[in-house]
């Protein structure tokens, strides 16, 4: 019988057999084996010299500590690597301030039309990117940042919004309108209620914007394959996909740059994983 | 914590009378260049997209005059065996992949909802893929599903065959994503299906997909089912205990039905996911044996770029906006009413 | 001793050739010298400082060739910077997409690579990208130092667009000579249809898949499929095909479907699974005793060291066609670098370039003024083939038809693998057909 004293303060505690308990662990430890095999995988694999990756091996851990693919990758990818952070610092911090701005006022500064403009605009984060890329191309090349970072940085800005003021807008909404009231009586206008009050409060959205959209950003494969047109300036995702399609790499290199590329936001994830966990429910999505 | 994805945060009181004069233009004034570029990116250039499927636009060459009859590149679409098996692959995916996620994501949530030792190792075990890559996933998968190697080669060195020896089975040896075959025609059930050239079953290569995306995005749905679990009041899961509910009995009948909303959440989040999935694949198989893997996504970068089709290329964007939108629009449509 | 070390050798090249290409691999410098001292091409004055060259060939002996057209080069440029702009993976097919991508944006390299035909016309002349190089045809004398079937397919409306530095045979039929033998079939110097047949019925009886094909290269069926479409049409017809006089509903066209469906009865069971060079070690190992491919493949054995255990003919059918499959260099219109770029196809185009280039990149020269005595084994026997049998194109490698009929056609033969039905198959190709530009 249950018994729901005060006292007793986890009444939601399972009270499951030893048995069933001893299953249930079971399960779930193939479920963690199962979400950790390709992680084992690509590290073990990268750890590898050529000739201990094929064949019977495969499953093993590398006998030697040489290293393996990942210099091989580091050579290759370095570059492209680079290409990537310099993409995602200035994308990640515009798209997050413009979305700061939008995000203030679709919440503090309603205007009639301005629920249905900001669903127009979120709409924007739901399109399969393949139905705007052929006009997008034309417009980057008619702006003349066609094939550059530049170019590639006002796209993920632009296809960013949506996102970010949604985030910002949520954030901003559950600040208590007592708080903008009372600057207002001071005789604050809109501008300066932005700077004096919200971004001072904004530092958390900032940070879980941040995340998310760094996150996104360094993830992409879409925009980065069809803008960049120089295999040396392509971002690391499309330079690991090239890397994977030839023939006359080994894939213990293969492996290692999976590595590599994965290694910049799974970093974010295991130190800032709260922000990052906030970051994806509130915009949950990906691709 | 947000619970639904398109949660809208606390509702916002008007404050349209205190606007001053000049404060009354300046909101607007100052969404303009966000709204007026995202405006101009999205809807302008699906109208400039719609527009090219519609024209003579078949080769490297631009060519903006509108085709004769106006229809002809979405009849030919419809008729290719190509898209045809397309909309097969990310009908059957899309159906496979949610199906099993929200299976997974749920019942990872519940365990995760229990106390034991351990819970955020675990909780960051299962979240870990979200925040790779697709191309990373499917770099790494496509190497553990490699016939020769990989997860062929574990299941023979765990003893796997052998075991199936002893019962007269040969030998677990599947292809994976090379495997070309089709399970089951729905042509030969259904006569008006007559006219499909593409075989309407199950591709096999489709389920490695499917496991790797799974890998990818369950974190995803036990993260959603976590936050709203953490929204259902103890008082409620105190009171199906005092009515004598047991555990299993307290989520089949109290929470589950509370979290409905999150799941319809989860589902549409993730249909719209599923039906633009291209990186995933274009990394692990391409278009696949058969084009047992191909999907709109792909279909469409390969006109464009590959066969300069821009026409053919921008319909069946077309097409895969659409079918997003099906699903966005509503569940848009209401989340900004409840504003 | 490295693989192109060994190709050349084992090719018994004269002693010029084999010196020219160990030197270039140790240092080019080397090489530089000794070609400007053998072959005075006049280059242009005027050098700019770079020479940026795009291409996909970035493997083993594709690379290898590359690097002599660029020693070719620095021998009448010694100063210029040459960024080799080469795009991995997919076989060509990322670098066409990056390279269409690059045009239409306004970036053009100095110079780029293309195959002959439709693809040179179709992605690259007709939207404006490449110039017309009639003058540095004439300038160097090439008009009559290439065949005529082959400058016609790189003319359009009088104007040359390309300089062809290499040829490739596509309808080739490789064997393995060991698993023939034991099987008590024979080869001659042409192999017809019914003869081919009773061999793979023969070769099935014993267990052995006739067929090697490794159709995860989407070429692989598609050529299969030109190839026996040359065997049952003959070259007249095959050529009228792509000409849009004979139609794909015709009855010639049903017959060679129905070879192409019952070629494919006989694959290797992992044909999906393989690549092209994957289908030719099943044949090296005995596990398919045919495959059909171009002679890249030849590359390949020569890389393994298995000539002597692997036979050639052509593909079924098809002995009084060459299937061309050409590679050659533009000029951009707006060249970054339009001296180095007019200098780059002086080097590609000139007879000693294509005399070393061929064996590295395991194709034959262009060029009919070669020293055909540097030719041995295969390669003479494709020679003799070229100045013997009609040329024809290749819808596989782009010749044949535009960039959208290939992808549609493409897109209908990757099903039929899986499916084989022939009718739906045929739909599809007229469908394709009637929706060509």
């Amino acid at each position: 019988m249950a018994t729901s004293l005060p006292i007793e303060p986890a009444p939601r505690r399972p009270r499951l057999g030893s048995v069933k308990r001893i299953i249930g662990f079971g399960l779930l430890f193939l479920i963690v084996i199962f979400y950790l095999m390709p992680l084992y995988v690509m590290i073990v694999t990268g750890l590898k010299e050529a000739a201990e990756v094929t064949g019977s091996t495969m499953w093993r851990i590398p006998t030697s500590l040489s290293g393996g693919g990942f210099g091989e990758a580091w050579r290759r990818l370095s570059p492209n690597l680079i290409t990537s952070i310099k993409l995602v610092i200035p994308a990640t911090i515009l798209s997050a301030l413009l979305g700061s701005l939008n995000g203030y006022i679709f919440s503090k500064w309603q205007f009639r039309g301005s629920n249905l403009l900001f669903g127009l605009l979120l709409f924007g984060m739901f399109i399969p990117y393949q139905s705007i890329l052929i006009p997008m191309l034309q417009v980057l090349r008619w702006l003349g940042i066609y094939g550059t970072l530049p170019g590639l940085i006002l796209v993920h800005v632009i296809y960013g919004l949506p996102i970010t003021t949604l985030i910002f807008r949520n954030y901003y909404a559950n600040i208590p309108s007592e708080l903008v009231e009372a600057a207002r009586i001071d005789g604050a206008g809109m501008l300066e209620l932005y700077r004096r009050i919200m971004l001072p409060l904004s530092i958390p959205a900032f940070v879980v914007v941040g995340i998310f959209q760094a996150t996104n950003i360094w993830n992409d494969f879409l925009f980065g394959l069809t803008i960049i047109t120089n295999p040396n300036d392509q971002p690391i995702t499309i330079a690991l996909n090239n890397l994977a399609g030839s023939f006359s790499v080994a894939w213990n290199v293969v492996m290692a740059g999976a590595v590599l590329a994965a290694l910049p936001t799974a970093l974010v994830y295991i130190f800032l994983g709260r922000y990052f966990i906030r970051g994806m429910l509130a915009g949950s999505m990906k691709g | 914590m947000a619970v639904s994805s398109l949660e809208t945060g606390a509702p916002v009181e008007p404050k349209r009378s205190r606007f001053r004069l000049s404060e009354k233009w300046l909101a607007p004034l100052l969404l303009a260049p966000s709204l007026i570029a995202l405006f101009v990116f999205v809807y302008g250039f699906i109208g400039f997209t719609f527009w090219v499927s519609l024209s003579n636009w078949r080769s490297a060459t631009r060519d903006l005059s509108l085709r004769d009859p106006i229809w002809t590149v979405y009849e030919r679409l419809f008729q290719m065996p190509r898209f045809q098996a397309d909309l097969r692959n990310i009908v059957v995916y899309t159906i496979l992949f949610l199906l099993v996620t929200v299976v997974i994501g749920l019942g990872l949530a519940i365990v995760l909802d229990q106390q034991f030792a351990g819970k955020p190792f675990f909780r960051f075990v299962f979240l870990f893929p979200y925040a790779l890559s697709f191309i990373v996933t499917g770099v790494a998968w496509r190497w553990i599903f490699n016939p020769e190697i990989g997860l062929n080669l574990l299941f023979e060195q765990l003893g796997l065959n052998r075991v199936l020896g002893w019962f007269g089975m040969g030998p677990f040896k599947p292809g994976w994503l090379t495997n070309p075959t089709v399970v089951g025609d729905m042509r030969t059930w259904f006569p008006g299906m007559d006219g499909l050239f593409a075989q309407m079953g199950i591709p096999l290569a489709m389920i490695p997909v499917t496991i790797a995306a799974v890998w990818q995005l369950s974190g995803f749905a036990m993260a959603m089912y976590l936050a709203g679990l953490g929204t259902i009041p103890m008082e409620v899961r105190e009171a199906a205990q005092l009515d004598g509910a047991s555990t299993m009995q307290m989520y089949r009948q109290v929470i589950l039905p509370l979290l409905k909303p999150v799941t319809v959440s989860v589902l549409i989040i993730l249909t719209h996911v599923s039906l633009k999935i291209f990186d995933l694949i274009y990394a692990m198989s391409g278009s696949g044996p058969g084009f047992a893997t191909d999907v709109p996504g792909i279909f469409v970068f390969e006109q464009t770029f590959r066969a300069t089709r821009y026409d053919l290329g921008a319909a069946a964007s077309i097409v895969m906006l659409v079918l997003v939108a099906f699903v966005i629009v509503p569940y848009l449509a209401r989340s900004v009413k409840e504003l | 001793m490295t693989d192109l070390q060994r190709l050349i050798q084992r090719n018994r090249l004269s002693r010029r050739g084999f010196t020219a290409g160990a030197a270039a691999l140790a240092a080019s410098p080397l090489l530089a010298r000794f070609a400007s001292a053998q072959t005075p091409i006049t280059f242009e004055e005027g050098a700019e400082e770079e020479l940026e060259i795009f291409s996909w060939w970035t493997t083993g002996g594709e690379s290898a060739g590359l690097d002599q057209l660029f020693a070719a080069f620095s021998a009448g440029s010694p100063d210029v910077t040459i960024i080799n702009a080469a795009v991995a993976g997919g076989a060509g097919s990322n670098a066409q997409i990056a390279l269409q991508n690059r045009l239409s944006g306004g970036q053009p390299p100095d110079s780029w690579q293309s195959h002959h035909g439709k693809e040179l016309f179709s992605l690259y002349v007709d939207p404006g990208y490449a110039e017309p190089i009639n003058a540095l045809w004439e300038e160097q004398g090439w008009l009559d130092a290439f065949p005529q079937g082959l400058i016609d397919q790189v003319t359009l409306d009088g104007n040359i667009y390309l300089v062809p530095v290499g040829i490739h045979r596509g309808n080739v039929m490789f064997y393995n000579k060991h698993v023939l033998a034991d099987n008590g079939i024979e080869i001659g110097d042409s192999l017809s249809v019914d003869d081919f047949f009773a061999a793979a019925d023969t070769l099935k009886a014993a267990g052995v898949a006739a067929v090697g094909l490794g159709d995860k290269d989407t070429f692989a069926a598609p050529q299969f499929f030109e190839n026996t479409l040359l065997g049952a049409l003959g070259p007249e017809s095959y050529l009228a095909l792509w000409a849009g006089e004979l139609g794909w509903d015709s009855a010639e066209v049903t017959a060679a479907i129905e070879t192409f469906a019952r070629a494919l009865d006989y694959l290797n069971e992992d044909h999906a699974a393989l690549t092209w060079d994957g289908a030719m070690d099943a044949v090296i190992e005995g596990r398919a005793a045919f495959t059909s491919m171009g002679d890249w493949a030849w590359g390949h054995v020569v890389s393994k060291g298995v000539e002597d255990q692997i036979g050639y003919v052509t593909h079924p059918g098809s002995e009084g066609g060459f299937v061309t499959v050409v590679d050659g260099f533009t000029l951009p219109m707006n060249a970054p670098h339009p001296v180095n770029a007019r200098n780059w196809l002086r080097a590609v185009g000139s007879k000693e370039a294509q005399e070393v280039f061929g064996p590295y990149k395991g194709c034959i020269p262009a060029r009919t003024d070669i020293d055909a005595s540097l030719f041995e084994g295969y390669f003479s026997w494709s020679i003799d083939a070229l100045a013997s049998v009609a040329s024809v194109t290749s819808l596989a490698h782009g010749s044949s038809a535009s960039p959208q009929l290939r992808q549609a056609i493409f897109d209908a033969t990757i099903p039929f693998v899986v499916d084989r039905n022939v009718e739906a198959y045929q739909q599809a190709l007229v469908m394709a057909a009637e929706d060509d530009v």
